[in-house]
């Protein structure tokens, strides 16, 4: 504007960017001090001893925790299968109903837009029940299955079908395609930003993950990151507060990481199809 | 409850293929909740058992902490996959012993397999807390300890007390409180661990007070608490004032507190006697254990202290075999063997459960060595236990805990005084109370 | 909407829905019929003996005080979470709209925290709030203040606000942004020409303009503060101390999973699925109606 620096917005983001990062850093430099020091509340903001600790937790842990190594292989697993799980059925389910006509369509669409009221902090003492029935508490698939299913998945892709031209569709059919080329040649490239940018969100969600696998997986081996943590600062005692400093550091890389890297399809992602 | 059942089978048929390959030794799964170096010995014991005979296996497995080992043993028996062993903190007993077919209490076991338990091998105060009122055992005593005042000796000598003096009564605790804060011997002077078990529980079965009625529910489910009745107003007040005047911090619930005294920060610590080993790793300083306070002005002649920890309780499950329950019977004969006891007892801080245990340490010369090892069999022993001094049989009783926690919290924070906090608690304790009545009673 | 082109065939449709379809009956049609059954009856520990009793655990509910203390301080806590988060991603979105230098970087610096999980974002502030180790809480306590919010219920509710809030913030910022980015400049342009200045210019013509937008994002955050909060408030506070931090949902992890009164925990559920069915239409008649316009 005019050649003006703007000094107020800068001033102002400036702060807002400083609200975020400073905390982090803070967190850094805790996780390279000594961690009586921590305790004794000397914390500087110059990170002290070096990068050793991060070896140290990834190869051993705290007590009573696995490994972060281990923990992370869990967090990412999941994220993962409840990524991919949630973006592979809901384009399957959407496609169907999109682009069929069968028997309790209607009825099927609203089965699983219900399940936007119901989120797992709602349902989860009756879904626990259930899931020990199965057999499946304190097993991977417990950990991930029940976080599959989403209406806002299935949602975003009816959405972004139904926007399809009709021309497109005539013209492809012209061409002899069937159902599933059809899907794979046609509707799987059209939506590709869209699968991105759920891929970012859902990727989050399933690494931020708390309150299920607080519930489902009492097994230390199904640990995830984030309990992992709360776990060690639940050990009251004795919180070797350096330890719990970089596994935070480490808890966090990955997931913000993906956003970072992926940005720009997150930003359109989220503003265009969550609405 | 039919889909239930049909669930529950498909499941344990699933595991059912581990178990056949294991045809020559009987698997039993034991569920614990130690950790640490605890829980080594309790892969130790685990060990020599399997080591001592051929046809039982035991499998220890660590499931977190006391309150989580009972969550996940109540939904694995609802899913039809119980352990045949778990440890249970003594605050659980209530709700396992309304567990009904859930679990085979000691005396069945015994009367199914053949296999004795004598409850007079055990010691007094601890068995009580296990058995039914007949006297008849209902779960296995294992890791017992009771509470006692630690005290920094250093901490005391700069306030001009004497080092081998403890304090007896609240009197004198609050006076030597005073004199620590004048000296500033140490950052606060006194804190406690585990707060309401032992300012408390331990202060109304010590001081033959009625915590609740029905022999504190040893008598009947329809037991109502009486926490305020001035004798515990009175002891709240007392800490309540002692915090005001920078005498006593509050550090939290439960074990939250365990770090104060071996940090160095308060001088007087409350705690465990099971946390011995942890004061003697982490204390810069010279210690001393000693017996937890009295209020002569309220009893002169105290009673015995209660124990805290937990028992082994036998569990069931669909398809479990006779073979199976003589396995744990054969198990639990082996915790409680004289040796063994007293093995696990000089290992862990924890005493001795039963009187053979005890007598084994002395003649090992063990209480020689570890001078003070033996105060807190001494605090157990004293006395003449009453229906105040029996222990604890009320349901749900975690939860009251927390309701306690909560009231002393809020008065604390001064928002409401001691009486009120206690009317609170008794209050809310017994809705509590009757809802877990109801429930059992079905 | 519906298309005219389509497929024939029902198989197929059929086997794609599937998955999803059975998905949604186990993992919420059943347990939420299960949360109803469940809330009827009273049901001892182990599920040994179940009673219908009707709608006496509803009654427990409702005339339990502490229950009815922790829907005010639920509703307190998401307004507070609500009404900061979104002030200052609105406040960042207004000034990064503007054209500055470095644009694209801040924005990047303000949007990685949606990444970081509840649980860990209580982390940070455990770290700069903390009693004994907080570094802010030591300069608190320079000022005289005793700070201590395992003790203080007033402090501990601030603290877990806080961090909830601040973990939101990134989220409502990239809404905002793209609001503010989709008005077109030409209305800017013209209230610049009107005279119209800073706030007058936003409270009249920008803020309206993102009316939309801020509503989707009020029901958005009240959801977010209302349960994703959970793993904030267990890792920083539990509830406590007393019951000072204790939202609806807090309540029905301890008594469904800690204190395991599974007849009362189900009628808590189903209280909760109650408020979120009716969030959910306020979402969906709003964007309806927008929709229409």
């Amino acid at each position: 504007m005019n050649g003006r620096t703007d000094w107020t917005a800068h001033i102002v983001l400036g702060i807002g960017v400083a609200l975020f990062v400073l905390p982090v850093w803070l967190v850094f430099s805790a996780s390279t001090q000594d961690a009586a020091m921590i305790g004794r509340g000397e914390l500087s903001f110059i990170p002290g001893a070096g990068l050793d600790i991060y070896w140290k937790v990834l190869s051993e842990g705290a007590p009573g925790v696995a490994p972060v190594w281990h923990l992370l292989l869990v967090s990412f697993g999941m994220a993962m299968s409840i990524a991919i799980g949630k973006i592979t059925i809901s384009v399957l389910s959407a496609y169907a109903i999109a682009f069929f006509r069968f028997p309790f369509r209607l009825l099927c669409f609203w089965m699983i837009f219900f399940t936007l009221m119901l989120p797992v902090e709602v349902r989860i003492i009756p879904t626990y029940a259930v899931m020990a029935g199965f057999g499946l508490i304190n097993t991977f698939t417990g950990l991930t299955m029940p976080l599959i299913a989403s209406a806002t998945a299935t949602l975003l892709f009816r959405q972004t079908f139904l926007a399809i031209p009709d021309e497109l569709v005539e013209a492809a059919r012209m061409d002899g395609a069937g159902p599933l080329r059809f899907l794979r040649d046609i509707l799987l490239p059209v939506s590709a930003a869209n699968i991105a940018a759920l891929f970012v969100i859902l990727f989050v969600y399933g690494w931020n993950q708390y309150l299920w696998p607080l519930l489902v997986a009492t097994d230390s081996r199904l640990d995830t990151i984030v309990i992992g943590i709360v776990k060690m600062i639940g050990a009251d005692t004795s919180v070797e507060w350096n330890r719990v400093m970089a596994t935070a550091v480490l808890a966090m890389l990955p997931p913000v990481a993906v956003v970072v890297l992926m940005q720009h399809w997150f930003v359109k992602g989220l503003t265009e199809g969550d609405k | 409850m039919k889909r239930r059942t049909l669930l529950a089978t498909t499941a344990a048929a699933a595991t059912l293929p581990a178990a056949a390959f294991a045809q020559a030794k009987t698997k039993i799964v034991w569920w614990h909740a130690m950790g640490g170096a605890l829980g080594e010995e309790v892969n130790r014991i685990a060990k020599e058992f399997n080591a001592s005979q051929a046809e039982v296996e035991v499998d220890a497995v660590f499931k977190g902490t006391y309150p989580e080992t009972l969550t996940g043993a109540i939904a694995a028996w609802r899913a039809g996959q119980a352990p045949h062993i778990v440890q249970m903190f003594e605050v659980g007993t209530g709700s396992m012993l309304a567990a009904g077919p859930a679990v085979k209490q000691v005396w069945q076991l015994s009367q199914e397999t053949g296999i004795e338990f004598d409850p007079k091998a055990y010691l007094g105060g601890v068995r009580g807390y296990y058995s039914l009122p007949d006297g008849r055992l209902a779960s296995l005593p294992f890791n017992s300890s009771t509470s006692v005042m630690w005290y920094n000796k250093d901490a005391f000598e700069k306030a001009g007390l004497d080092p081998e003096k403890p304090p007896a009564t609240w009197n004198d605790v609050i006076a030597a409180c005073r004199a620590l804060k004048a000296k500033a011997a140490t950052p606060v002077p006194m804190g406690s661990a585990w707060p309401i078990w032992i300012q408390f529980e331990q202060f109304a079965a010590m001081h033959d007070l009625v915590f609740a009625t029905k022999a504190n529910g040893f008598e009947g489910l329809d037991t109502e608490l009486k926490v305020n009745a001035p004798a515990f107003v009175k002891q709240m007040q007392r800490l309540l004032d002692m915090s005001k005047e920078g005498l006593f911090k509050y550090a939290g619930r439960d074990n939250a507190a365990d770090a104060i005294f071996p940090s160095g920060e308060a001088a007087i610590g409350f705690n465990s006697s099971a946390a011995r080993a942890a004061v003697a790793r982490d204390a810069k300083f010279r210690w001393g254990e000693a017996l937890l306070p009295i209020d002569p002005e309220v009893n002169a002649k105290p009673l015995n202290s209660i124990i805290g920890g937990a028992s082994l309780w036998t569990m069931t499950a669909p398809n479990r075999t006779p073979a199976e329950y003589k396995a744990c019977a054969q198990f639990l004969k082996f915790i409680g063997r004289a040796d063994n006891d007293a093995v696990w007892h000089q290992h862990t801080g924890y005493v001795p459960v039963t009187l053979a245990g005890y007598e084994l340490s002395k003649k090992q010369g063990y209480y020689e060595k570890t001078p003070g090892a033996d105060l807190p069999i001494m605090q157990l022993t004293r006395g003449e236990v009453t229906a105040n001094s029996r222990g604890f049989r009320l349901g749900r009783m975690a939860e009251l805990r927390n309701i306690f926690s909560e009231e002393l919290e809020k008065a604390l924070q001064g928002q409401q005084g001691a009486q009120a906090s206690l009317d609170a608690v008794v209050t809310r304790g017994n809705r509590v109370l009757r809802e877990f009545e109801k429930a059992t009673k079905g | 909407m519906e298309r005219r082109t389509i497929f024939g065939g029902w198989a197929l449709p059929a086997a794609f829905v599937l998955p999803q379809l059975l998905l949604t009956i186990f993992f919420f049609i059943w347990p939420a019929g299960q949360a109803i059954y469940g809330s009827l009856t009273r049901q001892d520990a182990f599920g040994l003996k179940t009673q219908f009793i009707g709608l006496e655990n509803f009654e427990d509910l409702l005339t339990d005080p502490l229950y009815v203390e922790s829907m005010g301080r639920t509703v307190a806590f998401c307004v507070a979470v609500t009404l900061i988060s979104m002030g200052v991603a609105l406040l960042l979105a207004v000034f990064a709209d503007r054209e500055i230098k470095g644009r694209g970087i801040y924005r990047t610096l303000l949007i990685w925290p949606y990444a970081v999980a509840p649980a860990v974002a209580a982390i940070l502030w455990i770290l700069l709030l903390h009693p004994q180790i907080g570094m802010i809480s030591h300069g608190l306590k320079a000022l005289g203040i005793a700070w201590d919010y395992k003790i203080n219920g007033t402090q501990a509710m601030i603290v877990v606000v806080l961090a909830s809030a601040w973990k939101q913030v990134s989220y409502n910022f990239i809404f905002f942004l793209a609001g503010l980015q989709s008005i077109p400049r030409s209305v800017i342009e013209a209230a610049r020409m009107d005279g119209a200045r800073g706030w007058r210019r936003f409270r009249t013509i920008l803020f309206p303009l993102l009316a939309p937008t801020t509503f989707f994002l009020l029901v958005v955050n009240l959801v977010y503060s209302a349960f994703d909060t959970f793993g904030t408030i267990q890792a920083m506070t539990q509830g406590g101390p007393g019951k000072s931090t204790e939202t609806l949902v807090v309540k029905v992890y301890r008594d469904g999973v800690v204190n395991l009164d599974l007849g009362g925990s189900s009628a808590q559920s189903v209280v909760l699925m109650l408020g979120i069915v009716m969030l959910t239409v306020m979402q969906f008649r709003f964007l309806g109606k927008r929709d229409k316009t």
